[in-house]
């Protein structure tokens, strides 16, 4: 089985995604698609792609939820992809250490040469953030784009994961999320983002902040104006206006 | 045993491209600014452009798969001629020269005879400045483009209100607004500036209520969803306005100095004149000046208007306010909430509240910018102070039978609350506010077409009253499609969903040829798809088709492909020059103008040509004005993109405003620039203006802005555009249904423009809703995101997201029939069935049914094998629609002719059988010379070497 690391960083890469403002358009999910087809553990295969069997990998996934009964409930849309976690199953469980979580900034990623293809991570992993490529015959996921985060031949300010650069509602950031004082730490503290299920206990690096509170607003309701009442039209008669 | 962590083996700085090259996307209508890596020659990745003003550097999921849509096994490869029955899909390749010849044929015959008997009707095509010239130069009225079944209502509502619309001439102030109102808007129009802006808008914590009967995409992060009625909305806005003018809650000061409030209107009913404005010998409208105690020119700025009374003019006649006329319709109990909560669903109380929200926020949050600007009458103002409550709408509003009033009665209650291009409301794009309506009248009367001639005009326009419609002296319609006519007087994008009827029918007259481009008029553009494939390919005694002649024009072999003649296989987006120009659909935002140009990032591996380009070559071998040269050369030999750099609409103006000049340093005017192309992909494929920061709110009133706007073009005058809460344009054609004046529309449609030409909003119930015991159900489709306006839902990629669509329906109305989750039911409306499978939900109007649109395909279609989901479990609720009433008439706007596609009401019973939708039809074979669909996908492998 494969270890964790002994002398982990104390950097910790990772996503905030943001659940109040997702419209659940899938910009995320086919960006990732198409960065990583062609990026680090390339490519993203499509099985029966045109066919009535189409099935694919895909290191992101958009599910949506409703919650609540009719104009009470809300729904909710709900990206999910590998949350990086801390102490997961998914690497120790691993009988060839081709999973593996980097040390030096805790992103989990899977090696594909010593890669047997058992399956026993995506069993392990009860967010469901692993995906088998039937053709090469190893588990994928998610790399954080680590091909764009170091990749010192995009512009800087393009070394974001895909699926945080082209969100259009900016519902997804990026960063360090073991450093206190890091833009994204500061937002999961204001918003009190949230771990996925952590009663399994595997501490996911990636938070959710949850949908806000819907603004009600307290207006006062509106009083019916006596002149008008009283006058009807001609409340309007009196009125000094000049264009 | 056990592994500690492998060396690290991760190549981290892998070059995304060897070269990377900016275009437009079109994907969907958004037409966002894109940034494509080549990397050996192939498509590697498409990201959206940082500098762009539509995106901003977003790009949706669409745009992400830009790459399988170019790579789609369903386009076309090679001009096709029909060798089979027409729809049969039997075809054989032709060469482009013979194919060019046949259609040449075939229209010279028309141009000499008849032009008129050409209807040339594009779809999604967003090059409206090119074919509608093209038409004009070939001679036919016969011409439009999908506005007709899309959004005219909100088009045409916008532009005879204020001078402007939603989406595309204008947008919410999303920086400043703090309370956003949006009604019948899905996940669509437009992509990603909405998406951007709720973020934004959000996250700045200001509230949004999302009125649509359906909870899903933009809907589900509102603060509150109204999950209204269908088509019962205007009534909702009417019942808003009668508690805003009860509590006098309406911003008085804006109305006088921006609207047309304080024009008299003539209260003289039986006289030809009643319900007009009052004016002087000049043509002014009057008003009642107050400072003075008599009869004042209402454009002045020295006036003090009433708002209300009635006055006597010189010549005797009692004349009101129009704001007067206004009050008095919605201070009745008619619009109380309560009569609005029985129409539309929604609780009285829940009415009042919205209402006293819109007020709280408009008036006592005020938003004030620190800057200066001056007014058009010259008068400084040192800050610019608005009403922070923004609205938008669209299709949900648009696509009924009452869309055209109701998108008015949204353009009211803006106007009444004050929030027309202020800080924090609605924003004009420039080039627009233009003046409601704009001065562009509707070509192809009697006598303006002829034989062999060009039709001195555009074939769509704006109307203003019965002399500007298209009809005979008898009141004939003079178009295929009867837009301008007494059926549809304010038709302002034409009617495409009427033609193929209309042709099949010989109504008004026959014709010979129909020629579409990107309309798939034979599937999920068409209404009542079984009875539209029946008239495609019907056949008169003597065996002829009933419509002689059709030619199709599309880069996918989409449903229509199978029921043309002859096929112009087109190129994919990113295989073309281009051009979003501001003479079209313009993509400006609020802070400034702008347009855009496609460059081919890739070439074309087949034997197609870009459609544009087609055109222009058939123009020359028609010998059309404006197409070729004295001794009949080509004008243009470099086809589209050399049409671009060098034709002139008016002198100075062409189709794309920057870097014009011998210099190129001049933008809007000025003579064209050899250079052009190269300066936009300098630029990175767009040219935006941006307004400084005095120009940017009040544009129509204020004077820097409108004085830009007339020096480049988009304004004849400096002139303020005065908002029209009353429009007399509709007075008029209700005046001619009363009897005056010499061009009066037949007896049968007497009674119903009386009554839908109201100068004021009003409400009314759709057609399609009168059998509700029969039909208890309204039936809606929405696009979904990932797909809305996409030319292809086939795509690889987005199929996985949405590769078969379900028919939603709220969980109490399957309660109550013993519906579940994945059971199969039967959908019937008046015209027809459909079967479908159900998914139940919570977010969705009690009475109504839903599901995604355009995502079922017909077998064989689009390159997808035969037993797709798509067309096994995915339908269309088109086949339900139908494109006339019971009664045989338009099921349409009677205003505007704009397709009631929303109407639809229905009835549900469980379903047993083969689960599997119906109807089915016939699987169509692929094109010869296709290519069988790849059974295996991995692009990206290639460019790891793992191929």
């Amino acid at each position: 089985m494969t270890d964790l690391p002994k002398a982990p960083g104390a950097k910790k890469l990772g996503l905030v995604i943001d659940l109040d403002i997702c419209v659940g358009c899938h910009a995320c999910a086919v960006n990732c698609k198409q960065w990583n087809d062609g990026g680090h553990s390339a490519p993203l295969t499509d099985l029966d792609p045109y066919g009535k069997d189409i099935d694919g990998v895909w290191f992101n996934r958009v599910h949506s939820f409703e919650a609540g009964d009719h104009e009470c409930g809300r729904t909710v849309h709900f990206p999910r992809s590998c949350l990086h976690c801390e102490t997961p199953d998914c690497v120790t469980v691993c009988p060839t250490g081709a999973s593996y979580k980097r040390a030096e900034d805790g992103i989990v990623l899977v090696n594909p040469d010593t890669c047997i293809g058992c399956k026993l991570c995506s069993w392990a992993c009860p967010y469901g953030a692993r995906e088998f490529d039937e053709v090469d015959g190893v588990m994928k996921k998610c790399t954080l784009c680590i091909d764009r985060i170091y990749n010192e031949t995009l512009e800087e300010v393009d070394r974001v994961p895909a699926c945080v650069s082209t969100c259009p509602v900016s519902a997804r950031h990026f960063g360090d999320l073991g450093d206190p004082d890091s833009a994204v730490s500061k937002l999961v503290e204001a918003r009190g983002g949230i771990d996925l299920m952590p009663e399994l206990g595997y501490r996911p690096v990636n938070k959710y902040l949850p949908p806000r509170t819907p603004k009600r607003q307290a207006a006062a309701a509106l009083k019916p104006s006596e002149e008008v009442a009283a006058k009807g039209i001609l409340a309007w008669l009196d009125r000094a206006l000049s264009r | 045993m056990s592994f500690l962590s492998p060396p690290d083996r991760v190549d981290l700085s892998v070059p995304s491209a060897d070269e990377v090259k900016t275009t437009t996307c079109y994907m969907c209508a958004c037409r966002c600014g894109i940034k494509v890596h080549l990397k050996d020659g192939q498509l590697r990745y498409i990201e959206g452009n940082r500098d762009h003003p539509v995106n901003k550097g977003v790009l949706c999921a669409k745009g992400s798969a830009g790459i399988m849509q170019h790579n789609s096994p369903a386009r076309l490869r090679k001009p096709l001629l029909r060798t089979g029955e027409r729809g049969s899909g039997e075809f054989r390749e032709i060469e482009w020269d013979d194919a060019l010849s046949i259609a040449t044929g075939w229209l010279n015959d028309i141009r000499r005879t008849d032009p008129r008997k050409l209807a040339f009707f594009t779809g999604r095509d967003q090059s409206q400045a090119l074919t509608g010239w093209w038409a004009s130069a070939f001679g036919t009225p016969n011409y439009a483009a999908h506005g007709g079944f899309c959004s005219v209502n909100m088009a045409a509502a916008g532009l005879y209100s204020i001078g402007g619309s939603f989406w595309e001439f204008g947008e919410p102030d999303w920086d400043h607004a703090r309370y956003f109102l949006m009604l019948g808007v899905a996940e669509d129009h437009a992509s990603n500036p909405i998406k951007i802006g709720l973020g934004k808008l959000k996250s700045r914590g200001a509230k949004f209520v999302s009125v649509n009967p359906v909870r899903t995409g933009y809907s589900a992060i509102a603060d509150e969803w109204i999950g209204v009625r269908p088509g019962t909305d205007g009534m909702l806005v009417l019942a808003i306005v009668h508690e805003l003018l009860k509590a006098d809650r309406v911003d008085a000061d804006y109305l006088v100095r921006y609207t047309n409030a304080p024009w008299l209107v003539v209260r003289a009913p039986g006289t030809a004149g009643d319900g007009l404005f009052a004016r002087d010998e000049k043509g002014r409208p009057l008003c009642w000046n107050k400072r003075t105690n008599a009869l004042g020119d209402a454009l002045s700025a020295e006036v003090s208007p009433a708002l209300a009374g009635s006055y006597r003019l010189a010549d005797g006649r009692e004349a009101v306010p129009s704001f007067q006329l206004l009050a008095e319709r919605y201070l009745d109990p008619a619009y109380a909430p309560e009569k609005a909560a029985e129409i539309t669903g929604v609780s009285a109380e829940t009415i009042r509240r919205i209402a006293a929200e819109l007020a709280e926020v408009a008036f006592s949050e005020t938003v004030t910018l620190d800057v200066p600007w001056t007014d058009w009458a010259g008068r400084r103002h040192a800050t610019m102070v608005g009403r922070p409550v923004a609205m938008h709408a669209m299709r949900g509003i648009s696509a009924h039978a009452n869309g055209f009033h109701t998108c008015r009665a949204i353009h009211m209650l803006q106007m009444l609350l004050g929030t027309i291009d202020v800080p924090g409301g609605f924003r004009f794009k420039p080039p627009y506010p233009r003046p409601a309506p704009p001065a562009v009248r509707p070509a192809g009367k009697p006598g303006q077409t002829a034989p062999g001639q060009p039709m001195k005009g555009p074939p769509l326009g704006f109307t203003t009253g019965p002399e500007d419609l298209l009809v005979e002296a008898d009141g004939t319609p003079c178009r295929i499609d009867k837009a301008f006519s007494w059926e549809a007087p304010i038709a302002a994008h034409g009617l495409m969903h009427l033609v193929i009827r209309n042709a099949w029918a010989g109504d008004p007259y026959p014709i010979d040829t129909l020629f579409m481009y990107m309309a798939n008029m034979s599937w999920n553009s068409a209404m009542n798809v079984p009875e539209t494939l029946a008239m495609l390919t019907d056949k008169d005694a003597s065996g002829s088709y009933k419509i002689p002649h059709i030619i199709y024009s599309d880069a996918y072999a989409s449903e229509m492909v199978s029921y043309a003649d002859l096929v112009f296989p087109d190129t994919t987006y990113l295989e073309r020059w281009d051009c979003v120009s501001l003479l079209d659909r313009p993509i400006s935002d609020a802070d400034g103008p702008a347009d855009a140009i496609r460059q081919p990032v890739v070439k074309p591996d087949r034997d197609v040509r870009a459609f544009q380009d087609v055109v222009l070559d058939l123009g020359v071998r028609l010998g059309l004005p404006g197409m070729v040269n004295g001794d009949g050369s080509a004008k243009y030999p470099g086809g589209y993109a050399d049409y671009l750099v060098r034709h002139e609409r008016a002198p100075g103006i062409g189709p794309l405003a920057g870097w014009r000049g011998a210099d190129g340093e001049s933008q809007g005017m000025g003579a064209p620039n050899p250079d052009q192309l190269k300066r936009y992909i300098a630029n990175g494929c767009f040219w935006h203006h941006e307004l400084p920061a005095d120009q940017r709110y009040f544009k129509h009133a204020n004077k820097s802005y409108l004085a830009f706007a007339k020096s480049v073009g988009f304004l004849g005058s400096t002139d303020p555009i005065i908002l029209q809460l009353y429009v007399e344009p509709m007075q008029k054609f209700r005046l001619a249904a009363q009897g005056h004046g010499p061009i009066q529309p037949p007896d049968r449609l007497r009674a119903r423009t009386e009554r839908f030409f109201d100068p004021l909003p009003i409400w009314y119930p759709p057609f399609e809703h009168e059998d509700a015991a029969a039909y208890p159900l309204s039936a809606l489709t929405q696009r979904p995101m990932a797909m809305y306006h996409s030319w292809g839902s086939q795509n690889a990629w987005l199929r996985q997201i949405h590769g078969a669509n379900r028919i939603y329906i709220g969980r109490r109305l399957a309660e109550r029939d013993g519906i579940a989750d994945d059971d199969w039911i039967w959908i019937e409306s008046r015209i027809g069935r459909v079967k479908a499978q159900v998914k139940v939900m919570e977010g969705v109007n009690g009475e109504t049914i839903w599901t995604w649109n355009a995502i079922g395909k017909r077998s064989g279609a689009w390159g997808l094998a035969k037993d797709a989901p798509e067309s096994k479990r995915g339908f269309l609720l088109n086949h339900l629609i139908g494109d006339v009433l019971a009664d045989g008439s338009p099921n349409a706007d009677p205003v505007t002719g704009q397709a009631a596609w929303y109407d639809l009401r229905v009835r549900i019973s469980k379903a047993d059988g083969v689960p599997q939708s119906e109807p089915r039809f016939a699987a169509l074979p692929r094109p010869p010379g296709a290519p069988e669909p790849a059974r295996l996908l991995r692009h990206g492998a290639r460019f790891r070497g793992r191929v």
